[in-house]
């Protein structure tokens, strides 16, 4: 820890109230409470030195590369955030009536569209707050669409083995039966376990394409013909979607409904964790269970369309309309970028992926699919090396740190030994990409020649490496005053 | 090379099991799957007085990396915890086969023990696993 | 090309080395049939300056009237430090901090959040926050019945003071698992202790208490609590946390405190923002601790025995326990978790307290204003916080329609919530509506009711 913790700052008498105290109050004693709560007594100036020391420890877009593979670490451009924070669209309450909300409105309404239509689905819904919930809507409103047709067996949902841990999360949260099935050799999957799992009592199938592996599912036409004829119904998971924007659809895969992850797609900001925003889009026989509130355009203008208008709805998945501020970002960057910019997207973002996976590749690294083309990201496997040196795919994340780059995605998918994912996005440079390229032969080539050194990494961050056992063996989750301070 | 004693019974989803002299049975994880696991943080176990069928899921055998259910592998009541395993979660890995014992249970019938491998058929399990 | 910075050139290498002619080469994997040549309908790009008009023009639109509406979502004031430090690049474009070592900042920020959120609650644990005050209610439903041994119930008592949205978002979140949300009558704007007595002995996994209810109104928060522990039930609170800053704290309720408390983190420096983002908080007693949902923050040491932090109990979560997870949730809401701390830590507890009691005394006159017109009364007698509702002679639809053409948002109507209550209106005045703001409303009120018209077309 090289900051104190703001509890630990000298309490101080300049502090800034916003309001003054009212002289009495009239709540009854009965209902107040009698212990202070332990929060900090600090200057303003102490606070934003606190916080902004806070922010220089962490790496960010802003000032590192991400090659964080299914994450889609782009650039957040920095006029989303500025004009989704004007006053008035920051000031406006949930419930404000349709005469103070046209312009929001409108801009959730256009949003909508232009979802819809890089989706090739027919409806779409902004209310989901992350992917999570994108992907619990889109469960519900496959029972949904099953139990109006009084198919009350269907309660198994298809993964492949290398779905993201959401997926089966999503389908047990649901109360539905997870049924897994294996990926083939080549990356793709393996049809005929798909044509054993399906049948009467198959919801629907989850699936990422490209996959979590990093590759584009081939064979994506029969599986939802093979789905489709058992009844069942295809789910597109759109944490890949800045692989395929503007070259090709869920709709035209054949996929019923869909989430997406703003957040990655469409360049919202991660914020450490959070917020997301996971819209779903839906073909047409799920469109009367789109979650509510949804926009629409009547005669006089812009209004929200709920409960009664949608009495089919699978209903509210949020206290109010999602996540407004992040769905008016994703508006804002989709304007700027207009359809051709939105193509660009994925090409750049896949040139850049075949670019490192191509010159990895010479430089004698394992790639995992190395037959396939890579799609917006590809798969890395240093077993060989960890092998040979001891050093691991663990190892190799904590190096990259020293180099300034933050870690790929390490040790997911689950099936493939000691991999790095790697996702470089399209807005990454040659010149970054060639630094990573060199780091990562940098860290091979020291691996053979001094293990224990990069067994040390990383050596440059504020900490190095962390003690996770003791974390969660003594968890130490909350700060306690010194004299109540256990260890 | 994991440690697989002769006096136990072993599961597929690498559980052991020992018959007590007044007919319980001890049930823990083998020292294979401790390693799988890494050094465990923490431990949950059933409760004494609870009935689980053969199959259910009845403790969690938790690492920083990986949680595992452990199946219950016969029915019967659950006599005994090791409580021990609050505060040191980490005898599972220490002593697998003696302190890191989870629970004990009274079975339903006894006969499902035919059905596990003993040392040679476990040892001969583990290696498959491998290829 | 916005924001991707290939030059033709660069393109053109890069293509060469991986062995491409095209862009398009780089596609050859997706069958001919499933690809287009653009999004159909999709407009042309926008530069940063004509996006700029757009957005202001659109922010014009919806203007700023003057807001008395509550119900969940609260126009308090937050100082400018809160998000110019939130929204600097190194918290903003940051990613999860998996990677511990390069997320000391976040790791920090939230650790020290997860202290505030435990002492504003009184209870021991406090994850790194869930989507928002909804759907953290619905997680701790859940949370209830996998944590409470003593009851095999998968049945929760919520009262009808319980905000209408969340206990509908509950429903449908956790409809899938078989648990059954029952309702618990209310009396004069809160829950009715008496009407307890018929569910005793039933086995419920949890009481479901509100904080002050979606009323405003304060609960009998201790009376609930020991009824609920004495029938083995576990306590949810629903509470406003800046409330608690002068509340009664949930682990403090009754003999034993509640067991999990959860909310609605958005009065605590985020704005209202047409709803979201907002976060949803959730704070637990230590027991309990493996049975919540979300990230959580922990603090270890280095291999060189430095102190640092890092996200910890992650084996409760989807990326490692798939389909036996405690939610499907990865998501915290950071980035408002982050402006939370800062409101919290520039405010203190005597600023909160100063916000929460301007709040209630504000709220306290605007009652008093509007009541003294003939037609208005309080529906309830109980105590408020900030939020009261207001019963009028006639519809409340029009009449909001008439305050809002000077500009007033009078408050939420709730004759569809509660229709057994007649024409009422849920008000609030938190600190940031002045003196003159509510002389304002009592004046706009007062000629509506004086003015026939309204009165005819109701």
């Amino acid at each position: 820890m090289v900051e104190p913790l703001i509890f630990e700052y000298h309490a101080s008498g300049g502090r800034s109230f916003t309001v003054k105290a009212p002289e009495a109050s009239d709540l009854p004693k009965q209902f107040l409470r009698k212990s202070k709560p332990a929060l900090p007594a600090v200057s303003e100036l102490q606070v934003v030195r606190h916080y902004t020391r806070l922010s220089q420890l962490n790496f960010s877009i802003d000032t590192h590369f991400y090659p964080l593979g299914s994450c889609t670490m782009k650039y957040n451009p920095k006029a989303c955030n500025s004009l989704a924070m004007l006053p008035e669209l920051l000031g406006r309450h949930p419930l404000a009536p349709d005469q103070f909300s046209q312009g929001t409105l409108e801009c959730l309404y256009e949003l909508q569209e232009m979802l819809q239509q890089a989706t090739g689905m027919s409806g779409v819904s902004l209310t989901p707050m992350a992917g999570a919930q994108g992907e619990l809507a889109g469960v519900a409103m496959i029972q949904a669409y099953h139990k109006t047709r009084n198919d009350h067996e269907r309660n198994e949902i298809i993964v492949p083995d290398a779905a993201h841990g959401t997926n089966p999360a999503t389908a047990t949260m649901c109360g539905c039966k997870v049924v897994e099935i294996p990926t083939r050799a080549d990356g793709d999957l393996d049809i005929d376990a798909l044509k054993a799992a399906v049948g009467p009592k198959t919801a629907g199938i989850m699936l990422t394409n490209p996959s979590t592996l990093g590759v584009f599912e081939r064979q994506i036409e029969e599986i939802a013909s093979i789905v489709h004829a058992a009844g069942g119904l295809l789910y597109y998971d759109g944490a890949n979607l800045n692989a395929i924007l503007g070259r090709t659809s869920p709709g035209a895969m054949g996929f019923d409904v869909v989430h997406l992850n703003l957040h990655k797609t469409f360049s919202t900001p991660h914020g450490g964790g959070g917020p997301g925003s996971g819209a779903v889009g839906v073909g047409e026989r799920l469109r009367p269970y789109l979650p509510i509130p949804l926009v629409i355009k009547t005669a006089s203008g812009y209004s929200w369309a709920a409960e009664k208008d949608c009495p089919d709805s699978i209903g509210r998945l949020s206290a109010f309309m999602g996540n407004v501020g992040v769905l008016l970002r994703a508006y804002i960057y989709m304007r700027m970028l207009g359809g051709e910019g939105m193509r660009r997207v994925s090409e750049y973002a896949v040139l850049n992926a075949n670019y490192i996976m191509v010159c990895l590749r010479e430089a004698g690294f394992t790639i995992a699919f190395s037959e396939r083309r890579a799609s917006h990201e590809f798969i890395i496997s240093v077993k060989k090396i960890t092998r040979e040196t001891g050093i691991s795919a663990m190892d190799f994340a904590k190096a990259l740190l020293d180099y300034g780059i933050h870690a790929p995605t390490t040790y997911f998918p689950l099936l493939v030994p000691e991999c790095l994912l790697i996702e470089p996005t399209e807005t990454e440079s040659i010149q970054e990409l060639d630094g990573f390229i060199e780091a990562m032969i940098a860290i091979r080539d020291k691996a053979y020649s001094d293990p224990e050194a990069l067994k040390a990494a990383p050596l440059t961050m504020p900490v190095r490496r962390l003690d996770d056992v003791r974390a969660a063996k003594h968890p130490n989750l909350v700060w306690q005053p010194p004299d109540e301070q256990a260890i | 090379m994991s440690e697989i004693p002769e006096d136990l019974k072993y599961t597929e989803d690498h559980e052991w099991l020992r018959v007590e002299e007044d007919g319980l049975i001890t049930v823990g994880i083998t020292d294979h799957a401790q390693g799988a696991l890494g050094e465990l943080v923490f431990v949950e176990l059933p409760e004494e007085g609870q009935v689980f069928n053969k199959g259910d899921a009845c403790a969690v055998v938790e690492s920083v990396k990986a949680a595992s259910d452990v199946y219950c592998p016969l029915g019967g009541l659950i006599t005994d915890v090791n409580s021990n395993l609050a505060d040191e979660p980490e005898l599972v890995n220490t002593n697998p086969h003696e302190g890191g014992w989870l629970f004990r249970i009274a079975p339903e019938s006894e006969d499902v023990l035919e059905t596990l491998m003993d040392t040679i058929a476990y040892e001969e399990y583990l290696s498959g696993l491998e290829d | 090309m916005p924001f991707i910075p290939h030059t033709s050139g660069d393109l053109s290498a890069m293509l060469k080395r991986i062995g491409a002619e095209t862009l398009d080469d780089l596609f050859d994997e997706i069958p001919a049939n499933l690809t287009m040549q653009a999004i159909p309908g999709a407009p042309e790009g926008m530069s940063e300056s004509e996006i700029s008009s757009l957005m202001h023009e659109r922010a014009g639109t919806d203007g700023r009237p003057v807001c008395f509406m509550g119900a969940g979502a609260y126009d308090h004031f937050v100082p400018a430090a809160v998000w110019q430090l939130t929204t600097r690049g190194e918290f903003y474009s940051a990613y999860t901090p998996y990677q511990a070592e390069a997320s000391q900042g976040t790791l920090q920020v939230i650790y020290e959040y997860q202290t505030m959120m435990a002492s504003l609650t009184g209870l021991d644990i406090s994850n790194a926050s869930l989507y928002d005050g909804a759907t953290a209610f619905a997680e701790a439903c859940l949370m209830a019945v996998r944590a409470n041994r003593k009851s095999t119930s998968r049945k929760i008592l919520v009262p009808r003071t319980v905000h209408p949205y969340y206990r509908e978002v509950a429903f449908n979140i956790i409809r899938g698992q078989n648990i059954e949300l029952v309702d618990l009558p209310m009396l004069d704007g809160v829950t009715d202790v008496a009407a307890l007595a018929e569910h005793a002995g039933q086995d419920f996994a949890a009481v479901v208490i509100q904080q002050p209810n979606f009323f405003g109104s304060l609960e009998q928060v201790d009376a609930l609590t020991n009824w609920a522990h004495a029938e083995a039930a576990l306590v949810i609170a629903v509470a406003n946390p800046l409330a608690l800053s002068v509340l009664e704290p949930p682990g403090e309720w009754g003999e034993a405190g509640a067991d999990v408390a959860c909310g609605e983190g958005q009065p605590l420096g985020v704005p209202m923002s047409s709803g979201g983002p907002f976060y949803g908080y959730m704070v637990c007693r230590k027991d309990i601790v493996r049975q919540m949902p979300g990230r959580i923050v922990g603090r270890t040491v280095d291999v060189d025995g430095k102190p640092g932090f890092t996200l910890t109990l992650q084996a409760r979560e989807q990326h490692i326990r798939r389909s036996r997870a405690t939610s499907n949730i990865c998501t915290n809401q950071g980035l408002m978790v982050t402006a939370s701390t800062i409101y919290m830590a520039l405010l203190g507890n005597e600023g909160l307290r100063r916000v929460a009691l301007a709040s209630h005394e504000n709220t306290r006159q605007l009652i008093e204003g509007l009541c003294a017109i003939h037609g208005i009364t309080r529906a309830f007698t109980s105590p408020v916080f900030h939020e009261a509702v207001l019963l009028l002679d006639r519809p409340v639809a029009p009449v909001l329609d008439a305050l809002a053409a000077t500009g007033i948002l009078g408050g939420v109507d709730l004759t569809e919530f509660y229709p057994e209550l007649g024409n009422a209106l849920l008000v609030c005045a938190t600190e940031n509506r002045t003196p003159k703001h509510i002389e304002q409303y009592v004046a706009a009120m007062t000629a509506v009711f004086t003015t026939e018209e309204v009165r005819q077309h109701g």
